[in-house]
């Protein structure tokens, strides 16, 4: 660790991102493109901002360096293009 | 040089004013009540450009100025007592974010049972803080160290708040002349606060008040405490930047008929001067005694007062407070502490006197020589602590 | 001797891989729960505020999970001071702002969790919007102080069990009801007083837009109360959490409404329900009212305190399917 900081302020936005709490999941979101309809509302719904929206290909797509597998994305997709399978390590 | 007549509250209200504080948050309270007073009626005037908060509890106060004073802002306030107890987690927390906030404190006795009168109570129960401590003798000196606060607590190498400690009535309400200095040289004095280390702005998103693990709090605490230590220095460079400037001496101690003496009166406060219109007395009837007045209680002058004491015979210190079950006066406790390992040392001796704003007299501090006198006499103290002119009939 | 300067990335030890592009104001690696209420309401609050903001936050699962020295997850100014005073602190900023003449566009809000908000925040909160600092105060509950362990707070709804508060032989749980946070709070004739939960993000943000446009024209005080679900506390699932905080509104646990100034009788409900669904199916999958789901004597009183408010409010009737 390089030397405290006055006041033990953090100068680096998003310095979170340092800790993988991928490592945290026990079961594991699989994202099928065939079936997403780009509504964004996995975005809109993960705690950990793990999932982004690609743009170009108009699909949702998740970081397994984060995600901690809640779940709550595939339990509110509606298209069923969200499942969850059982982390294997 | 304007010289007015003011009450010790308007004179640190005047002096906060000349630094142009950028935010005073501020909650009344006896005996500092006049303080936000009258930083209101300069803002209504146009005299001063701040934003004065009314906020509703001496905590949010406190709160109010760190939320400020890490946006950018050069804040201050003032308190005493109750208020300050109210607000003592924040203290810990001002001076651990490294926030340069100065506040006057109108020394005034704890609740319960509830008195408003002059007693160190306050300023000392929050000696643990991490905030730098003033205590003054006079109106003027209050003033001064409202400018000499932002002056050292501003300075890089501090980042520190400190506490600028009048006495409740006797200075605060009291009438005396103060010079008022000139707008222009406190300008250049303190000049303007510019935070490297904190301030909130959207284009440099950094996050403050983190939360820290026993992998890295000792390190930020032992830095605190090496920061307030090392402010030694910066308070005796700004003391003689102040002198230099405005032709007033101040010293973290001041040693007076001291060289020959035998026994030393160590005080802090307005007593100071009752002390020293004693002390003139009993030279002139030949005693030996001196006086060590203490101006700034934290960063503790370990150095200057083992100097100014080693040579006496006893010293005798005047506490206005307590630390119930310790059976020394704090200060007293810190004095010797300070001597503990010495090889030479006087005898020391704890003295309480004007609890709860009961009047320290010329009397009073005969009696305090006399009983270091018996002590001297009989080898060691009779007592651990001498209570001063206390009414025993009633106990 | 440290000296006080501008440290950089570098000096603070660390290489951030942010993706090129990336814009969130709010980012992983924090240490919240899987499937946290609090860290959703987050993510679309700050998605609404965007990064001209600055956040005032008190102690809470919210702090702690985020600002671990020396990392923080988020990407705006952020300052914690201590529990009780998020609404002072920001009170400090606004005026500090004010007075160097830096605010501009600035949003300025204040977050705290509802045990910093509901309780010990309380004094604290009243003071900033009854001196009508241009803040936006979002309080993101999640009923009871869960960083400590789940105990009960005055947010806690009647039946709940907490560890303070815990069903047992003598004991259905909570005894007293949620207190109404945001009546009181429009009691105070703010700007803007609203309602809002996670199952509904486009109303989430649209009222937290409102909120901080009234701010930026010099309105004062606006507050917004976030319902939170919490696996950890509410003993459910961690994949339910959206859906509980819709079961919530659908039930008329919880009722999505804004208020400008402090006329209730002018209060709008956002999201009307017009046949509400039995209060069992919000509790039912909540372990911290199991004790409650079998006993139809307490089920119905709580479905009675429901059917009462949600009159209030103009909510519809309980249909059953």
């Amino acid at each position: 660790m390089a030397k405290i900081t006055t006041g033990a302020i953090n100068y680096v936005a998003g310095s979170s991102r340092n800790y993988k709490t991928g490592s945290w999941r026990s079961m594991k979101p699989i994202f099928h493109e065939d079936k997403c309809k780009f509504c964004k509302q996995c975005y809109e719904f993960c705690p950990d901002s793990a999932i982004t929206l690609d743009e170009t290909k108009k699909k949702a797509v998740v970081d397994y360096n984060y995600c901690k597998g809640c779940g709550i994305c595939a339990k509110e997709c509606k298209f069923d293009a969200i499942t969850m399978e059982e982390e294997v390590k | 040089m304007v010289k007015k007549v003011m009450r010790g509250n308007e004179a640190t209200a005047l002096g906060a004013k000349l630094c142009k504080p950028n935010v005073v948050p501020a909650y009344p309270i006896t005996p500092s009540t006049l303080f936000p007073e009258r930083i209101s009626e300069y803002v209504a005037d146009g005299e001063l450009d701040a934003e004065f908060v009314l906020v509703e509890s001496e905590h949010s106060a406190m709160s109010a100025a760190i939320g400020a004073s890490a946006t950018g802002a050069r804040v201050c306030t003032a308190t005493a007592s109750q208020g300050l107890e109210l607000m003592h987690e924040m203290l810990f927390i001002a001076s651990g974010m490294r926030l340069p906030i100065v506040m006057a404190v109108g020394n005034r006795a704890l609740s319960a049972p509830i008195n408003i009168w002059c007693d160190h109570q306050d300023g000392i129960s929050a000696r643990d803080c991490g905030w730098i401590q003033f205590y003054t003798e006079r109106n003027q000196e209050a003033l001064d160290m409202m400018i000499l606060g932002f002056k050292i607590s501003e300075d890089p190498r501090v980042l520190l708040p400190s506490m600028v400690g009048l006495d409740a009535f006797v200075l605060t309400h009291t009438m005396e002349a103060v010079d008022i200095p000139d707008q222009d040289k406190v300008d250049k004095f303190v000049g303007k606060y510019n935070p490297a280390h904190c301030y909130m702005d959207v284009n440099r998103p950094i996050t403050i008040g983190s939360f820290s693990t026993p992998d890295t709090y000792m390190e930020f605490r032992y830095v605190q405490d090496k920061v307030m230590n090392d402010a030694a220095k910066v308070i005796d460079e700004a003391f003689a930047a102040f002198e230099k400037t405005f032709g007033r001496k101040y010293s973290k101690i001041t040693a007076e008929n001291t060289k020959d003496a035998d026994i030393i009166l160590v005080t802090m406060g307005s007593m100071t001067g009752t002390a020293r219109e004693a002390i003139t007395k009993m030279r002139a009837a030949g005693k030996k005694v001196g006086l060590v007045k203490i101006s700034v209680l934290r960063p503790f002058p370990k150095k200057e007062l083992i100097e100014a004491l080693k040579g006496a015979k006893a010293v005798a210190v005047v506490d206005r407070s307590l630390s119930v079950g310790l059976n020394i006066g704090p200060v007293c406790s810190e004095i010797g502490a300070t001597f503990i390992n010495e090889k030479t040392r006087p005898m020391i001796l704890s003295f309480v006197a004007g609890l709860g704003g009961r009047d320290i007299l010329i009397t009073d501090f005969e009696e305090v020589h006399e009983k270091t006198t018996a002590a001297l006499k009989k080898g060691a103290p009779e007592k651990d602590t001498y209570w001063i002119h206390l009414k025993e009939e009633l106990v | 001797m440290r000296e006080a300067m501008t440290m950089t990335s570098e000096m603070q030890g660390h290489v951030i891989e942010r993706p090129a592009g990336r814009k969130e104001l709010f980012e992983s690696g924090h240490r919240g729960c899987a499937g946290c209420g609090e860290m959703i309401a987050i993510r679309q609050v700050m998605s609404a505020a965007g990064p001209n903001t600055m956040i005032a936050i008190c102690t809470g699962c919210i702090e702690v999970a985020t600002t671990g020295y020396p990392e923080s997850a988020w990407c705006v100014p952020w300052i914690h001071a201590a529990f009780e005073n998020s609404a002072a602190v920001a009170s400090g900023v606004d005026a500090a702002l004010k007075a160097l003449k830096k605010r501009g566009d600035t949003n300025v809000m204040a977050f705290g969790g509802d045990g910093g908000t509901f309780d010990i925040g309380f004094q604290a909160l009243s003071g900033m919007l009854e001196r009508g600092h241009n803040i936006t105060y979002v309080v993101y509950d999640n009923e009871a102080y869960m960083n400590t362990g789940i105990q009960r707070c005055s947010s806690t709804p009647y039946g709940a069990t907490t560890t303070t508060s815990p069903k047992g032989k003598l004991s259905i749980g909570e005894k007293r009801p949620k207190k109404p946070i945001a009546a009181i709070v429009a009691a105070h004739d703010i700007a803007y007083t609203a309602t809002a939960t996670i199952a509904y993000p486009a109303d989430l943000k649209k009222k937290v837009q409102k909120a901080l446009q009234a701010n930026k024209e010099g309105k004062g005080a606006c507050f917004i109360h976030i319902l939170a679900p919490c696996p950890t506390g509410w003993r459910h699932g961690s994949e339910e959490t959206v859906e509980l905080s819709r079961l919530a509104v659908e039930t008329g646990s919880f009722i999505l409404w804004e208020l400008e100034g402090g006329d209730m009788r002018n209060m709008k409900v956002t999201k009307m329900v017009k046949e509400r669904k039995p209060i069992e199916e919000y509790l039912k999958t909540q372990g911290r009212f199991s004790h409650i789901i079998k006993n139809q004597t307490e089920l119905a009183k709580i479905q009675a305190m429901v059917d009462e408010k949600c009159n209030m409010y103009g909510i519809g009737p309980v249909v059953k399917k």
